[in-house]
């Protein structure tokens, strides 16, 4: 039985994977607005955005709760994480305030095309950012240069090295491309028109290559930018089947795509971002904020924890049948040719 | 002598100190923060409420200028909403990159309050979207349901981010050892002494602000319309929500100023610019602060008054701004002019609601008269304005604690610098927002919509 901390983590964890998967995807979208080129440039464009207009609130909550989980059950960890990485944190979230209100006003903008397509920019260009930032942070957190005195909280920082650097950057490139790959997959499953199909087939299967690439990359770059995760990742006995797992999952969904079992591909690129996010906790696992933050140091007293997972639980009762709910109205209708 | 007596030991002060106009900067972007999300989330909880009633109008007397007025107020809030989610988690990430020490301090014991609120605005997000996207999607019954989802989820979204803040105005639920929280108890510490009486009159002002909005722009058109049954219908729901409201705004006003006056004893003299203790305390309308000589100038006295409302008894003792040492007094003029403002807002929307009631029974029709028109189109912005000055007196009247009595604020700040220049930076952005939302409404709300069979009023 794991530990009442590991086990918040585990759940704070798990949020994040649904952010990814759902919030993230979301973004992606926008990137594919960036590169919707050809003939069907448009349908892209109306495919992309009639797929995430329902559902882009909804998943953005998932952002959410794993920020008030991480400040509720490891205060020190957000305390120092809102110290060490401030600026990338200030970076994310001008891109999520610009991406979401971008997207409603381009909605609802009765305006000239030409006012629309500016929002339109304003939306992708955001989608682009706090991927990255995100990533960044990511990166920083798992770098083991943010240090931190645990009797008085003081931060020792200067703010920028922990994050301005090649890998932490690798990390963020990482993530815009995992989101712009499970979003060219999902996006498949959002027309029946197949010559629309075959255009987020070939940005999914581009999309891959680029992941592999950078996940090569940031891998690398990790025996020297995050020395001490980067070689648990190597040397756990977990690591060689995690990796063979995440490989054939790759494979799967290069597979799924090129013989166009598009609901097969999806959901072998999403155990693929899966078995990517827990290959980094467990790499993480037990740091919060490598080396000086733990899951048990930075843990929040047993009573918080334990009120905290009873919230969870009641809040999952009515949380997962809404968020089902959501889904089949506006997603269940469409399927594969 | 000793100000808060209940807590004690207090949360020793940091070892290294933040430049002035850092603070400055960290609390003014706070409030502009707060201030700026504060609109959106009373449209996001108000408009819900009217949206179900006439949606409930529509399933009932299948009269087409009810579904009408309901998809046109849903844009406008679909707009307003998508706003408030982005301007709100701007909020849940300012808490740490202004105030780390604060949330590293009490995360754990404001943590409970948001992560409920948390499953609560899922609940609202999710059922937004099928609100908005689902009309040809869901039954009209579910549609209807969805739409009192939303409105009861974000109603206790808005009641737990209350309960957090009181929390700071009542820190409560652990034990102080050494300056550190232990034997932290968090169901205790969200339902502190201060979160009914905050709850109530939040909720409440949240729908005398929104209805009294929302009466104005139809109101407007009906000046220049005034036949129009979307706009008639539209002026009707939004008075009865927002003058019933009104109605009890005074009560539940009460309430808190009671429940400050015993708690907050401190904040109470500053609303009321109250400087010596005495027996028999008058309240002082309007007046001047002077905080150096601790006197206020030029007031208008209304004897017993004070000591009347605060503890129901015209010869109760109310303490003093000169019983506490000038580093623990908040700044005076700000808490005592947000406090007349909201007030005197409040008294007046309140009777406005009895001459509309009495209008509205002594003619049998509604209150469309051309100078009722105009008054309630006067009445519009200051509902908001009022809820923006009674946070002011909420939050300006606590400093300089963050949380009353055990840490300072300027112990909480973040040590990261050039504060002023993310002060600059957020405000372009609200500035760039708010110029844009003010349009796009513009768009969406002026316009006066006729059907072919659409009852004449």
């Amino acid at each position: 039985m794991p530990s009442l901390e590991t086990l918040v983590a585990a759940i704070l964890f798990g949020g994040l994977t649904l952010y990814v998967l759902s919030g993230g995807a979301d973004f992606g979208g926008g990137v594919w607005d960036i590169f919707a080129s050809g003939p069907r440039r448009q349908a892209q464009r109306d495919t992309i955005a009639h797929a995430i207009a329902p559902i882009w609130e909804a998943n953005h909550v998932w952002l959410i709760f794993v920020i008030v989980l991480l400040f509720m059950g490891f205060p020190k960890a957000y305390a120092t994480i809102s110290i060490a990485l401030h600026i990338p944190l200030v970076l994310l979230l001008l891109g999520i305030v610009m991406r979401g209100s971008a997207f409603v006003f381009r909605t609802y903008d009765v305006r000239e095309q030409r006012t629309r397509r500016r929002w339109a920019v304003l939306f992708a260009g955001s989608s682009v950012v706090s991927p990255v930032m995100l990533g960044v942070i990511v990166g920083a957190v798992t770098s083991g240069t943010i240090r931190v005195d645990t009797a008085t909280g003081r931060v020792q920082t200067d703010y920028v090295s922990s994050w301005l650097g090649l890998y932490p950057f690798t990390v963020g490139l990482f993530a815009l491309a995992l989101f712009a790959f499970l979003a060219a997959v999902y996006l498949t499953l959002e027309t029946d028109q197949r010559p629309l199909q075959d255009d987020f087939r070939l940005r999914a299967l581009v999309a891959q290559a680029v992941l592999v690439l950078l996940a090569l990359a940031s891998l690398a770059l990790s025996t020297t930018g995050a020395p001490m995760i980067g070689f648990r990742m190597a040397a756990a006995w977990w690591g060689l089947p995690l990796q063979l797992l995440a490989a054939a999952a790759t494979l799967g969904t290069v597979w799924a795509l090129w013989r166009r079992r598009f609901a097969l591909a999806r959901l072998l690129a999403v155990a693929e971002a899966v078995l990517i996010l827990w290959g980094w906790a467990l790499a993480q696992y037990p740091f919060l904020v490598a080396p000086d933050l733990t899951v048990d140091s930075a843990a929040a007293p047993p009573a918080v924890l334990a009120a905290l997972l009873a919230a969870v639980l009641a809040g999952a009762v009515v949380l997962f049948p809404s968020l089902a709910y959501l889904y089949r109205v506006f997603k269940a209708r469409r399927r594969t040719v | 002598m000793e100000t808060v007596p209940e807590w004690g030991e207090r949360h020793p002060p940091r070892q290294w100190s933040t430049p002035v106009s850092d603070l400055l900067a960290a609390r003014l972007l706070m409030g502009i923060s707060l201030g700026f999300h504060i609109i959106f989330a009373v449209v996001g909880i108000g408009m819900p409420m009217l949206m179900v009633i006439s949606e409930g109008l529509w399933l009932r007397t299948r009269q087409p200028v009810y579904l009408e007025l309901t998809r046109r107020w849903l844009k406008g809030t679909a707009i307003m909403f998508a706003v408030g989610a982005v301007s709100g988690t701007v909020l849940s990430f300012e808490l740490g990159l202004l105030w780390p020490y604060f949330m590293s301090y009490a995360g754990a014991l404001i943590g409970m309050p948001f992560s409920l609120e948390g499953f609560a605005f899922f609940l609202e997000a999710i059922f937004l979207g099928i609100y908005i996207y689902g009309w040809e999607r869901v039954t009209p019954r579910l549609h209807w349901f969805a739409g009192w989802v939303i409105l009861v989820s974000s109603m206790i979204s808005g009641v737990f981010v209350v309960m957090a803040n009181a929390w700071m105005n009542a820190p409560s639920g652990f034990d102080l050892v050494d300056g550190r929280p232990v034997n932290v108890r968090p169901l205790a510490a969200m339902f502190n002494p201060a979160a009914l009486s905050q709850v109530l009159h939040m909720t409440v002002a949240t729908f005398i602000a929104l209805g009294f909005a929302v009466a104005a722009v139809h109101a407007l058109m009906l000046l220049r319309d005034p036949h129009n049954p979307f706009h008639r219908r539209a002026y009707a729901i939004a008075l009865v929500v927002g003058g019933v409201a009104a109605l009890v705004g005074p009560i539940t006003g009460d309430f808190s100023a009671k429940d400050v006056a015993h708690r907050q004893p401190i904040k109470l003299a500053a609303m009321e610019a109250h400087w010596t203790t005495e027996a028999g305390a008058p309240i002082l309308l309007g007046g001047w602060p002077d905080e150096a000589a601790e006197v206020t100038r030029y007031a208008v006295p209304v004897p017993y008054a004070l000591s009347l409302l605060a503890f129901n008894d015209p010869t109760a003792t109310v303490r003093g701004l000169k019983d506490w040492p000038r580093d623990e007094r908040p700044p005076v003029g700000v808490v005592h002019w947000a406090f007349q403002v909201m007030v005197g807002i409040g008294t007046l929307l309140a009777a406005v609601a009895v001459l509309g009631a009495w209008l509205r029974w002594r003619s049998g029709r509604l209150p469309a008269q051309r100078w009722f028109l105009w008054l309630v189109i006067l009445c519009g912005p200051l509902g908001m304005l009022a809820i923006e000055a009674g946070w002011t007196v909420t939050e300006v009247g606590r400093q300089p604690w963050i949380i009353y009595g055990i840490m300072r604020t300027a112990d909480a700040v973040t040590p990261v610098p050039y504060l002023p220049l993310r002060l600059v930076l957020f405000t372009a952005v609200y500035v760039f927002l708010g110029i844009i939302v003010t349009v796009l409404m513009r768009q969406q709300v002026f316009q006066s919509p006729r059907g072919p069979n659409w009852p004449q009023a």
